[in-house]
């Protein structure tokens, strides 16, 4: 796995300059970052899963899952949601504009432990981004797997992520596409419901599965139920938890979960050796 | 004559029903086909069915005034729509179309509470796999007002 050694700086909490390339808006409150180290260094090598801390220079530092191709380092992408002072700062950056970067940071999808399984990716909300670069990786080996299925929530028609892709990935022969919304007007057509009402009716076979789970806790919580429901082995469950990262490397204890630090041993944990912590209302 | 029995009897919901059971419902139960935009139910209408899916995709609607048909949950093949015939006083709460062309199965609600009264035994199994269904719904729409994918989540 790349470290932040190999990629940018000796220092972890030293920021590296990136040059936004591109800004999209892609819903109401969400948008994406492409970026392109400023200081001549050519790649960013990232595995799919795991996140940067972006710094917004004068206002403030947030930790940012990387939603590009792992297989195209040259431009760095995130996907975030405009809520804090940082990110809301973040989306008024213009071409050119400049963003710090430490990272990568923490564990990654078991994209190649996966290889010969079936493969199901529930996605919540904004919690597409951190899976999207587990897809890229899954479909650039496509053949070297059983079935892929993706299970995405959101809440209405407009807050559907990568809308134009997940079209395109609707199209393909070789991928399962089932998109849910939690409420709809209008002339939607699709799903309306949570997404956990997908995977009883999902097509792959649970015995072999292998299920990467990103999305507010809540959804993962009942994800977990109805995955298990159906009958994947909780060692085949990951999720991908996001809660208060400051330092990203395991110093300052903000993201601390229980025995483990959620910006150095997560983001990404196997279900069962988090289990109890999971279900614990105060950790 | 062929009948619905081997179909109904491979149905989920239906699936491990006794044999005597599952004779006594297929003698309530229709085939029926919705093209899309039809609708298979209208809320405050007599509850006098209750519908297998077969194929296709129905959306659960409430209408608003000055905002249309809202659809609060969509149903599709392996499910089942319709729990107003089982609990008085039998009308329907929610608007049902047709999303796309669906194939369903009809089951003569006024029919079946008559053998249920009869025999309380299919009356406690039905039951049984229809609060199953309600628990299913209720525990989805209440994730549903969580709004979890929102800004506060």
């Amino acid at each position: 796995m790349a470290t932040i050694l190999e990629n940018h700086s000796a220092d972890p909490m030293m920021p590296v300059p990136f040059r936004v390339q591109r800004l999209r808006q892609d819903t109401y409150d969400t948008f994406t970052l492409e970026l392109q180290p400023a200081n001549g260094v050519r790649k960013f090598a990232f595995a799919a899963g795991q996140f940067n801390m972006l710094y917004v220079f004068g206002v403030g530092e947030v930790p940012i899952s990387i939603s590009g191709d792992p297989a195209k380092p040259q431009t760095l992408v995130h996907t975030t949601r405009a809520v804090g002072v940082v990110t809301k700062a973040m989306r008024k950056l213009q071409r050119g504009g400049m963003v710090g970067v430490r990272g990568p940071f923490g564990t990654h999808w078991p994209v190649a432990e996966a290889l010969g399984s079936d493969v199901v990716i529930v996605a919540g909300g904004i919690g597409l981004a951190p899976l999207r670069p587990a897809l890229y990786a899954l479909l650039a080996r496509r053949e070297k797997y059983g079935k892929v299925v993706l299970l995405y929530g959101a809440r209405t028609p407009e807050d559907i992520l990568y809308r134009r892709e997940l079209e395109r990935w609707r199209a393909r022969l070789d991928l399962e596409v089932y998109v849910t919304v939690d409420r709809a007007a209008g002339n939607w057509r699709g799903n309306v419901g949570v997404v956990t009402t997908l995977i009883p009716k999902a097509p792959f076979d649970p015995r072999s599965a292998v299920a990467m789970v990103c999305g507010p806790e809540i959804m993962m919580r009942f994800t977990m139920l109805e995955l298990q429901k159906r009958g994947v082995a909780t060692e085949n469950i990951f999720l991908s938890m996001e809660r208060n990262m400051k330092c990203a490397v395991g110093f300052c204890g903000h993201c601390q979960f229980g025995p483990a630090f959620i910006c150095k041993d997560g983001p990404v944990f196997r279900y069962d050796q988090i289990k109890e912590l999971f279900a614990k209302r105060e950790i | 004559m062929e009948t619905l029995e081997p179909i109904l009897a491979e149905h989920p919901f239906l699936q491990g029903l006794e044999p005597r059971h599952l004779h006594l419902i297929v003698g309530c139960a229709s085939n029926v086909r919705f093209e899309a935009g039809q609708f298979l139910c209208r809320e405050g209408e007599e509850a006098d069915q209750f519908y297998i899916i077969r194929h296709g995709k129905v959306a659960v609607e409430i209408f608003g005034a000055q905002k249309g048909p809202i659809t609060i949950q969509t149903i599709g093949e392996g499910e089942i729509l319709g729990w107003s015939w089982l609990i008085p006083p039998y009308h329907w709460h929610f608007d049902a179309r047709a999303v796309e062309l669906t194939r369903a199965i009809a089951l003569d609600g006024k029919c079946l509470r008559t053998k249920c009264e009869n025999d309380h035994d299919l009356g406690y199994e039905l039951l049984k796999r229809f609060s199953h269904v309600m628990e299913q719904r209720l525990e989805a729409t209440r994730l549903q007002l969580l709004d979890v994918y929102g800004n506060n989540s």
